[in-house]
């Protein structure tokens, strides 16, 4: 795993605002800095898997950003009360409760996502990023906190699954949400020249596209870069 | 010759430190070397160099794949013209199958060249020719009708995330031509397979009774091919530009091996690996329950030599110094396993007609593990020698 660099939360008497500089700081530090895919290298299964097309990632990153915001709330306010040696299985309880209810929603509203989703909903208890961010954070920090970071995390993960699922659809498809965006009459089996990249629909070019982001991501934040 | 040099020195000034393109020195740095042997030496330490450098390497690959090139073109128009039923002079045939190679040639020299450039001058390292013979490669082993879009993305992709991703010429874990293939072949799958894509027709109509089939297409289909041994040696039959006359890879194989470029153990030995794979189908055929696979099986092992990229991948694609295993005891393991694998994935796996491509990439993969295994055991070897001394 990547060196977590934590945003160092010093315990204060004084009533911060609730979007001050360090709260703010926990939204937007996960989009870039510390992302959980690009630099802490969690939660990659899902992104490759299910970014083939943009609306199953959409919806993907949804249920992650309800699992992962509520269940920090959740599991802050019981920091206090949980026993340390059992804590992993108190926080997979509350992940495991808020994924059925996610799966649940999802069979009842939009069936047809939940069946291309399928194992991946089931699979968010077993993301890395929510047990990391259980661990690392809400058990440590209070509960709006820690909803900031639910919601910062799952919003990194998410801009990133979104992205891949761009240029998967795109190329690999010619369409963005289901609707055509490259014109028909460009295709070879029309009369033109063009044709879909096959190879975008397969999982390692998710692979290979999450590694070209974070590679642009290096040379533009060059912190990132490690030392040897 | 003393045109360039002079033009060479005189626009030297400009490309120097200070120079108004100074950015540019390693486009500079690339194009004098090529041209000349470049003047630099060894700084320090006694080194005894030979005057061959990367550059010459290359282009002596690139003059191997001459002859298979030039036959690549002949045969192209050759089907070309026979699919459509009319008759036309070897002339007639070779002009036809220049005019459709070249253009494919010039597309993947200028896109690879053009990225590995824009790479150096970024990067700031001077220009390593690796591409000179990748180049070369790539159109070789496409197949005659994919348009030329595909070989310039294909070419991109083997040279950013097959090459320069690792850190350029040297340093790649792939052979970048053939990740060129790799790609094409899973990008655009219906432009690199079947049996429509390997003869040129112009869109004209075809005669009836004419197959554009590969030879291994109509074995994985029905497990009996229509070309005959000698016509797969000689080499007129369709597939891949460069990879189906045998004769004409041979005789860059003898320029590889007189001039020591190209690893005699790893040709030998996957040729070997070849025959045995071959030996031991032979060997279970009867025992298959399909006919057809029967039949596949039964192809004499000599035959399945001819068949395919199998002697073009081993000669030219195998042997890329970059990406083969690197000690002696090493390439004889690596390039047995190349020979025994592709003619497994050809004949067990019916989504890919040839396994050359397969087999050599998984190999490249692997051949860093081999050498670490090669280079472990020979350490353990001297030291039981120590042991055994001081005991």
């Amino acid at each position: 795993m990547a060196e977590v660099s934590e945003v160092e939360v010093k315990v204060k008497k004084a009533k911060e605002p609730l979007l001050g500089k360090k709260n703010r700081l926990l939204l937007s530090d996960p989009l870039n800095d510390s992302n959980p895919i690009t630099v802490q290298v969690l939660g990659i299964c899902s992104a490759l898997a299910i970014t083939v097309k943009l609306y199953p990632a959409l919806v993907m990153s949804i249920s992650v950003l309800f699992v992962l915001a509520v269940g920090n709330v959740i599991i802050s306010l019981m920091r206090n009360v949980i026993p340390n040696r059992i804590r992993i299985i108190v926080q997979l309880v509350v992940v495991a409760s808020l994924v059925i209810l996610v799966d649940q929603v999802l069979k009842a509203y939009a069936y047809d996502v939940s069946k291309e989703l399928s194992v991946f909903v089931g699979l968010i208890i077993t993301n890395c990023i929510i047990m990391g961010r259980f661990e690392a954070f809400a058990l440590a920090n209070g509960p709006w906190k820690s909803f900031l970071d639910g919601l910062g995390n799952a919003f990194g993960y998410a801009w990133i699954l979104l992205a891949v699922a761009f240029f998967r659809e795109l190329l690999g498809s010619g369409t963005l949400f289901g609707f055509q965006i490259i014109p028909t009459s460009w295709y070879i089996t029309e009369g033109g020249v063009y044709s879909n990249n096959g190879m975008m629909l397969l999982p390692p070019m998710a692979l290979i596209t999450v590694g070209i982001i974070i590679w642009v991501q290096r040379a533009r934040n060059t912190k990132l870069i490690e030392e040897n | 010759m003393k045109i360039f040099r002079n033009l060479l020195e005189s626009v030297k000034p400009q490309f120097e430190e200070g120079g108004k393109l100074e950015k540019l020195y390693p486009l500079y740095d690339g194009i004098a070397t090529f041209l000349f042997v470049p003047g630099h030496s060894t700084h320090s330490g006694a080194h005894i160099r030979d005057g061959i450098d990367l550059k010459r390497t290359m282009i002596t690959v690139v003059f191997a794949l001459i002859p298979a090139l030039l036959f690549g073109m002949w045969n192209v128009g050759y089907f070309h013209y026979q699919a459509l039923g009319e008759t036309a002079t070897l002339m007639e045939q070779f002009g036809y199958g220049a005019l459709k190679v070249l253009p494919m040639v010039v597309v993947s020299y200028a896109v690879g060249l053009g990225i590995e450039f824009g790479f150096c001058i970024i990067k700031k390292h001077s220009i390593e020719e690796g591409f000179l013979v990748s180049g070369m490669l790539i159109p070789l082993i496409m197949p005659v009708d994919i348009p030329l879009w595909m070989v310039a993305v294909s070419t991109a992709f083997a040279v950013v995330i097959g090459k320069e991703v690792f850190g350029g010429t040297g340093m790649n874990i792939l052979n970048p031509a053939l990740t060129a293939r790799a790609f094409a072949f899973f990008a655009y799958p219906t432009f690199m397979s079947g049996d429509k894509v390997w003869i040129n027709t112009d869109g004209g109509a075809v005669v009836d009774g004419h197959s554009g089939a590969t030879a291994l297409g109509e074995l994985a289909v029905n497990g009996t091919t229509s070309y005959s041994p000698m016509e797969m040696f000689i080499g007129n039959i369709p597939g891949s530009i460069g990879e189906t006359s045998v004769v004409a890879i041979l005789l860059g194989a003898a320029l590889l091996l007189y001039t020591g470029i190209g690893s005699w153990r790893i040709m030998l030995s996957g040729l070997i690996g070849a025959i045995v794979m071959g030996l031991i189908f032979n060997a279970v055929a009867p025992h298959m329950i399909s006919e057809a696979q029967q039949n596949f099986m039964a192809v004499p092992y000599w035959e399945q030599l001819l068949m395919g990229g199998l002697i073009f991948g081993l000669v030219f694609m195998a042997t890329d110094p970059v990406s083969a295993a690197q000690t002696n005891k090493g390439k004889w393991i690596y390039g047995f396993l190349c020979g025994f694998l592709a003619i497994m994935i050809r004949v067990f796996n019916p989504a890919y007609p040839e396994g050359v491509m397969m087999a050599i990439l998984f190999m490249n993969v692997m051949a860093p593990l081999v050498d670490h295994y090669v280079i472990e055991g020979n350490v353990k070897k001297r030291k039981k020698r120590i042991q055994v001394k001081t005991a």
